[in-house]
């Protein structure tokens, strides 16, 4: 009974001192005390983020074996592999909130966990590998780089790492659409169709609008994010316009201009029935991508068997030598 | 079958096998500084995977991976009093001593 007021006023001494741990800008540590809230969110926006990156492979997976010729093919392996690659830095990050990484599999394979919704539209033509890394990659470097700077260490330092291999995706993606849009009429129209498909899908990659964002609060007062979902998003239409300008291609938005008040480049209303619907598994790839997954872990099953065989032997096999 | 061995190594018939920390030297010369982790189910494993996840662009001379499990490490709460019997001792330090005005190179 007397227990409790002495628990909670523990427990707000401990929330003072993790607060003015995170105003002071402090880097926040596995081991280091942390809210409970803290925590889970820190856990569902790391491993939505995992899942991303992971389920991000196979839209573009879908096209190594067409690409056009070896230098695409060869750029598009090495992307598609650094995709796994920070899937892997962020699951590393995620567990050590305590979650293993068997967990947050076994979520993604059930579909129970979220991964971005720009994973669930179709690449119906190669043109849309070249937006994918120009857009969507884009969108997500805009993203990271201010995560870079997120309270939580492990988060931090895997977007650091992430932020070094994503330019190269980027940039590929942007030869891919300046090729196509100074080639053939045909080839042009193909990467015009592609850009007026992804844009406004990108352009929802930040989430909901700020007023619409339940978790946006409590994340930015903890500096995991440093911006809102509204000014990230703002930054990457500045970013983008000049150069969907460079190489001639238009942005699906008859309302889009330029502000010369705020130099934001202003836009439409987005249309956020179709980001909760894609959300909630009526987008058109949603069921395709999930059953890809769960039938390339199928597939591995064999693979991670006998390694664990191969290990259990020949750690048999060293206990016998040493007895 | 394999699952008493299997148990040891904290692996089970269809998992992502043990965790390891993995450390990455830059370049000659320099220490070597964690990266990350992986999963593997033996060490041989956990080399490979440490090698394509935390060094596909040469960002490393050389790995080390270590069993997650082995490693100890201090108590973040702890932190203070641990550290003291350094923190408190200005002497280690050069600036305690005072040298004659005009003096160099010490």
């Amino acid at each position: 009974m007397e227990q409790k007021p002495q628990a909670s006023a523990d427990e707000q001494a401990h929330v003072a001192a993790f607060e003015a741990r995170i105003d002071a800008g402090e880097s926040i540590e596995p081991k280091d005390w942390m809210p409970e809230r803290y925590r889970k969110q820190l856990i569902r926006m790391m491993s939505q983020h995992a899942h991303s990156e992971v389920v991000g492979m196979l839209p573009e997976g879908n096209w190594i074996t067409r690409a056009p010729s070896l230098r695409r093919k060869l750029s598009l392996l090495a992307k598609v592999q650094d995709e796994a690659g920070h899937g892997l830095y962020i699951y590393c990050g995620t567990e050590t909130l305590g979650v293993d990484r068997t967990e947050l599999l076994d979520q993604l394979l059930s579909g129970t966990a979220k991964y971005s919704s720009i994973f669930n539209y179709p690449t119906l033509t190669w043109a849309d590998v070249g937006v994918i890394g120009w857009l969507v990659d884009g969108a997500a470097i805009v993203n990271q780089t201010v995560l870079a700077k997120a309270s939580y260490g492990p988060y931090a330092r895997a977007m650091i790492r992430i932020c070094k291999e994503e330019n190269f995706h980027k940039r590929q993606g942007y030869e891919i659409v300046a090729t196509l849009a100074n080639g053939t009429p045909g080839q042009r129209a193909m990467v015009q169709d592609a850009v007026n498909r992804w844009w406004w899908p990108a352009l929802m990659m930040f989430g909901p609008s700020d007023k619409d964002s339940p978790n946006s609060a409590d994340l930015l007062r903890w500096k995991v994010k440093h911006k809102t979902n509204d000014e990230l998003r703002q930054r990457f239409v500045n970013l983008t316009v000049p150069q969907a300008q460079a190489v001639n291609l238009t942005l699906p938005d008859p309302d889009l201009r330029h502000n010369e008040e705020t130099k934001n480049w202003d836009i439409g209303p987005i249309d956020w029935d179709e980001f909760y619907r894609v959300i909630r598994g009526e987008g058109p790839c949603n069921r395709e991508r999930l059953e890809a997954r769960r039938e390339a872990h199928e597939q591995g099953r064999w693979v991670r068997e006998a390694a664990a065989a191969y290990a259990a032997r020949h750690s048999g096999a060293r206990a016998t030598q040493v007895a | 079958m394999t699952d008493t061995n299997a148990t040891t190594t904290g692996a089970t018939p269809d998992s992502q096998g043990p965790l390891w920390e993995v450390f990455t030297q830059a370049e000659q010369g320099a220490p070597h500084e964690h990266a990350g982790s992986v999963h593997a189910m033996d060490a041989e494993q956990a080399l490979q995977n440490a090698r394509d996840v935390y060094s596909r662009r040469g960002e490393a001379i050389s790995l080390w991976v270590v069993p997650t499990s082995a490693i100890v490490a201090s108590a973040p709460g702890d932190a203070g009093p641990f550290f003291d019997p350094g923190n408190d001792k200005a002497y280690r330090h050069p600036q305690f001593y005072k040298v004659p005005r005009g003096v160099r190179g010490l």
